[in-house]
């Protein structure tokens, strides 16, 4: 037997093409759907018509009679078994299926289980509820002020509608500040509802079998461990009987982090039936039921000097949860990382408050392609930083240059209390209006408005921080957020790596071979990537928060140098030398001033067939990693946009990216990456809305009225890079997944705000369509007769 | 119930149906051919895009009964002899594809298209493409494959024609 040939190692910073594709070109994905099992039976859920009402009776009987019809739960019948709420991952209470009311549209009231998806969804019609309906709320303000009409009236001591409250930051000093400023910037914005929408809605397979009681959940999961010891602790099961398989996922983007009554209702049922159940969502109840994302009502202050120079932020958040408070945030932040509001720049103090709203809307405030609110942050920073601008007569590259952390000044700790690990904001500004070619395109803008073109140019220049934890600090549901890797490298030189994170069209499975490859010489076509399976990977905390790369990453890299470490004694041992005689050589040891060498792996084989004497036979290790600190990327964004006057409608001609996410370890998928974050934020700034009438409909439950962007409408990309290693990370990565959705709004809008200057149009609420900037192009002229 | 016959990836079938089976329930639940997938609810997705006579169509706004004699090509039908076609090979070049669930839809659709056009302009592309969403990629590196596909399809007939 003879170990493999030696190949190209193709190691970080290679665009390596994609393993994952091999099967989805072919349609041979396995996504949630494509889950069938024997006797698997199908649920429905029956939900409430209407916004805010108590329910006053249930009939299933003609469901019942449905012939088909196994089943119909009730949330009566899940409290005999204790299932009736279940806790969120913010530390509140939901409804599984609504036992006293409903408290927004499209709530879960019942289920029904069939023998076909066609059969449950006829029955889940015939299922007859009388509500007696009750003040509705939608306008958080509202719900705040009431006093009267309590929407979670389920919980103990609740006099008022107030979800939370929170602070960060110095208040005094802020105060003071403010007091002392020449020129204070305000501006009241609102980051509308949106919805994540991933292609693949969410759903699940609970099989739990009754003769050996193991519970083999199929979910699309972004967190598959937490939710297995979530289901542990919810549902009372034994945790070594649970095993959630997040097959392929069809997408993600926050919608799949947290725990739906769905889920409960089919593991209820399959525990009680002994068969599997299925239950995928339809597009609407995914729109009108699961993890919506932002509705932040945003209050920004800038305290300036009279050079342009900020010295304090003042930022006051009401955030609408809708009727349950189900964002994953970690436990210390209720209002999660917004603040990081303080952004690029150097100020000396910032306080930070937030209240939030119970309403009769659906529940979530999930962290869409975004690190726990850092996108409605970077939102509000980027959209006082050019307003500032406007009012003190400077450019907006001239007043961010002037308080831009500067390069020196990392690590930075900032006065809400990041430290900020690594940053260049200058160069990366720089690049960007290199690559526009800023000074003609102002040229170009002018003479455009000489002509009475509405012509804008827009920027932003956006930090992040992302890739949690540390595990002192951040937590989902008390679980600390380390993660893990695992690799076992075979005799024959190949390998398999297991991750905790799990992969929603991220390429993990090419991408984190690269890491492997990169530390341990083995290609990665040689590597097999495994995650998504909670009984074959070790625990971690899933993928979302741009935290893959900054955990699960920074894991794979540190197990693969403590097998490197330990291939270096097998390889002293092969070639009769000493180890501090060795050097490594990308995929090989070297005796040092020789031609002798060992390869990888040579090594492989010989720790199953030839270990050196009292070493441990065998090369597999696991690393649970803990980071020492969150990683910050950062990018500048620049957009030009054209109005027409006469419809409100606005192009985009021009979308420069250059992003710093440290070192790309496949700079194919970091674009990639990019693009689609890109084409996100375009879509936060442009249509995507989830809006309630004032009877608490929701209006964007299809594709139909909930607009997302198509080939058509979303503009092309020109991408850029700096790159500036994180200190802290073994290969000196960053996140980089969201940083495009993140970064991007505030410059699509204040482009379009740039082109209406000359009318003096001062605000646009997302989204910016091009009613709202019709509107505000007459609203203007008007002002100005 | 009704019979209904038809040609699915070259081979005969012969299947009971509803009236209202939708040819996507009949591929996915009936033949297992998973490929075709689901990802709206108002026909606006065109995650379920095959092919049916050579055109392009959603499979989820045709009723099965319609296809008596169709000739119906799905993605896994799409390579042949263990050859990629073009558009595959192309998506996988230019990271034409992310979480893959749009993938089947858009490149059953965009096959159609250089059928139809054989060298679309990037705007004809997206022009296309209006009624395929996907929510990962941002259309650029679809675009950038389909065109690549275009002309790598014309070098190819090119040298062929020689
Ligand atoms: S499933 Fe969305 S268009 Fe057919
Ligand atoms: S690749 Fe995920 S929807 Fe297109």
């Amino acid at each position: 037997m003879e170990p493999s040939e030696q190949k190209a190692v193709r190691g970080v910073g290679h665009s390596v093409r994609r393993v994952e594709d091999d099967r989805f070109i072919v349609g041979r994905g396995n996504y949630l759907d494509d889950v069938k099992l024997p006797r698997m039976l199908h649920m429905a859920i029956v939900r409430s018509p209407l916004a805010h009402a108590t329910i006053e009776s249930i009939d299933i009987s003609e469901a019942m009679a449905l012939e088909g019809v196994v089943a119909v739960v009730t949330g009566k019948d899940l409290e005999a078994h204790k299932l009736a709420w279940m806790p969120t991952l913010s530390g509140d209470t939901q409804a599984v299926l609504a036992t006293d009311k409903v408290r927004f549209q499209g709530q879960e009231v019942a289920a029904v289980i069939a023998e076909s998806p066609y059969v449950a969804a006829d029955a889940a019609e015939l299922v007859e509820i009388e509500y007696e309906p009750l003040d509705i709320f939608v306008d958080p303000y509202k719900a705040l002020e009431n006093t009267e009409t309590i929407i979670r009236s389920d919980k103990e001591g609740q006099a008022d509608n107030v979800a939370y409250e929170w602070e960060a930051g110095d208040k005094a000093k802020t105060d003071q500040l403010f007091a002392e400023a020449d020129h204070v910037v305000k501006l009241h914005t609102h980051y509308p509802r949106s919805h994540p929408a991933p292609l693949e809605t969410c759903g699940c397979v609970a099989d739990v079998n009754g003769a050996t009681g193991k519970a083999t959940i199929y979910l699309t999961s972004q967190a598959p461990h937490a939710h297995r010891t979530l289901f542990a602790l919810v549902a009372g099961l034994p945790e070594q009987n649970i095993r959630v398989i997040s097959p392929d996922v069809g997408g993600g983007f926050g919608n799949k982090v947290p725990i739906y009554p769905g889920y409960v209702v089919a593991t209820a049922a399959s525990l009680l039936l002994d068969a599997p159940v299925k239950w995928v969502e339809s597009r609407s109840e995914n729109l009108m039921s699961t993890g919506f994302a932002r509705d932040y009502h945003m209050d920004g202050e800038l305290a300036l000097t009279s050079d342009g120079t900020i010295t304090a932020m003042r930022c006051h958040i009401t955030s609408d949860h809708g009727a349950f408070f189900a964002d994953a945030q970690p436990t210390k932040f209720r209002a999660g990382l917004v603040h990081i509001c303080t952004g690029s720049y150097d100020m000396q103090a910032a306080h930070i408050t937030a209240k939030g709203a119970y309403t009769n809307k659906a529940p979530g405030g999930v962290a869409y392609r975004c690190s726990f609110r850092v996108t409605e942050a970077s939102y509000i920073i980027e959209r006082l930083v050019q307003n500032a601008a406007y009012e003190l007569g400077m450019s907006p590259v001239e007043i961010r240059r002037k308080n831009f952390i500067k390069k020196e000044q990392f690590p930075y700790t900032s006065c809400t209390g990041f430290i900020y690990d690594s940053g260049d904001y200058d160069a990366s500004l720089d690049k960007a209006l290199e690559m526009l070619g800023y000074d003609e395109i102002m040229a170009e803008r002018d003479a455009a408005r000489a002509e009475g073109r509405l012509m804008g140019v827009g920027i932003a220049t956006f930090t992040e921080v992302v890739g949690a934890g540390n595990s002192k600090e951040y937590d989902i549901a008390g679980l600390k957020m380390f993660d893990s890797a695992e690799l076992r490298v075979h005799p024959t030189g190949k390998a398999i790596l297991k991750l905790g994170v799990q992969t929603q069209g991220q390429g993990h499975e090419t991408t984190f071979a690269q890491i492997v490859a990169n530390e341990l010489g083995i290609p990665p076509e040689d590597i097999a990537v495994g995650h998504g399976d909670t009984d074959n990977t070790p625990y971690g905390l899933g993928t979302y928060a741009s935290r893959s790369t900054p955990t699960g990453g920074a894991a794979t890299a540190v197990i693969a140098r403590k097998l490197r470490d330990k291939a270096k004694k097998i390889a002293a041992h092969l070639l009769e030398a000493s180890e501090g005689d060795l050097e490594w050589d990308s995929n090989k040891f070297v005796v040092k001033g020789t031609d002798k060498s060992v390869s990888i792996q040579d090594c492989a084989f010989a720790a199953y067939t030839n270990p050196p004497d009292g070493e441990e036979p065998g090369l597999e290790g696991v690393h649970y990693y803990d980071p020492p600190n969150m990683t910050y990327p950062f990018g500048a964004y620049a957009v030009v946009v054209e109005v027409d006057p006469e419809t409100g409608e606005w192009e985009v001609k021009r979308m420069v990216a250059v992003d710093d996410c440290g070192v790309r370890i496949n700079p194919m998928v970091v674009d990639g990456q990019i693009h689609g974050g890109l084409t996100e934020g375009y879509a936060m700034a442009s249509m995507q809305y989830i809006h309630y009438d004032d009877d608490g409909n929701c209006v964007g439950g299809n594709f139909i009225d909930y607009l997302i962007p198509t080939a058509v409408e979303t503009p092309k990309f020109e991408l850029g890079e700096t790159v500036t290693p994180s200190p802290h990370h073994p290969i000196g990565a960053k996140g980089v997944g969201e940083s495009a959705t993140v970064g991007s709004p505030a410059a699509y809008v204040n482009a379009v705000l740039d082109a209406l200057q000359p009318l003096g149009v001062k605000n646009l609420e997302m989204p910016v369509t091009s009613g709202r900037v019709w509107e505000a192009i007459q609203a203007a002229k008007a002002a100005a007769e | 119930m009704s019979r209904v016959s038809l040609e699915v990836n070259g081979a005969s079938v012969d299947v009971e149906v509803q009236p209202n089976t939708l040819l996507v329930q009949l591929l996915r639940e009936k033949l297992d051919l998973t490929g075709t997938h689901v990802g709206c609810d108002t026909s606006q997705c065109g995650a379920c895009v095959v092919h049916v006579n050579g055109q392009s169509v959603k499979s989820c706004s045709v009723l099965a009964v319609e296809l008596e004699g169709a000739k119906v090509t799905t993605i896994e039908g799409l390579a042949q002899g263990g050859e990629l076609h073009p558009m595959q090979q192309a998506f996988h070049e230019e990271h034409g594809l992310q979480c893959g669930y749009c993938t089947p839809g858009v490149v059953m659709s965009t096959v159609d298209l250089l059928k139809r056009n054989e060298s679309p302009t990037e705007g004809e592309v997206r022009e296309w493409l209006e009624g395929n969403i996907c929510r990962c990629t941002g259309y650029h590196n679809i675009v950038k494959a389909v065109l690549s596909c275009a002309d790598k399809m014309k070098a190819g007939d090119a040298s062929a024609a020689e």
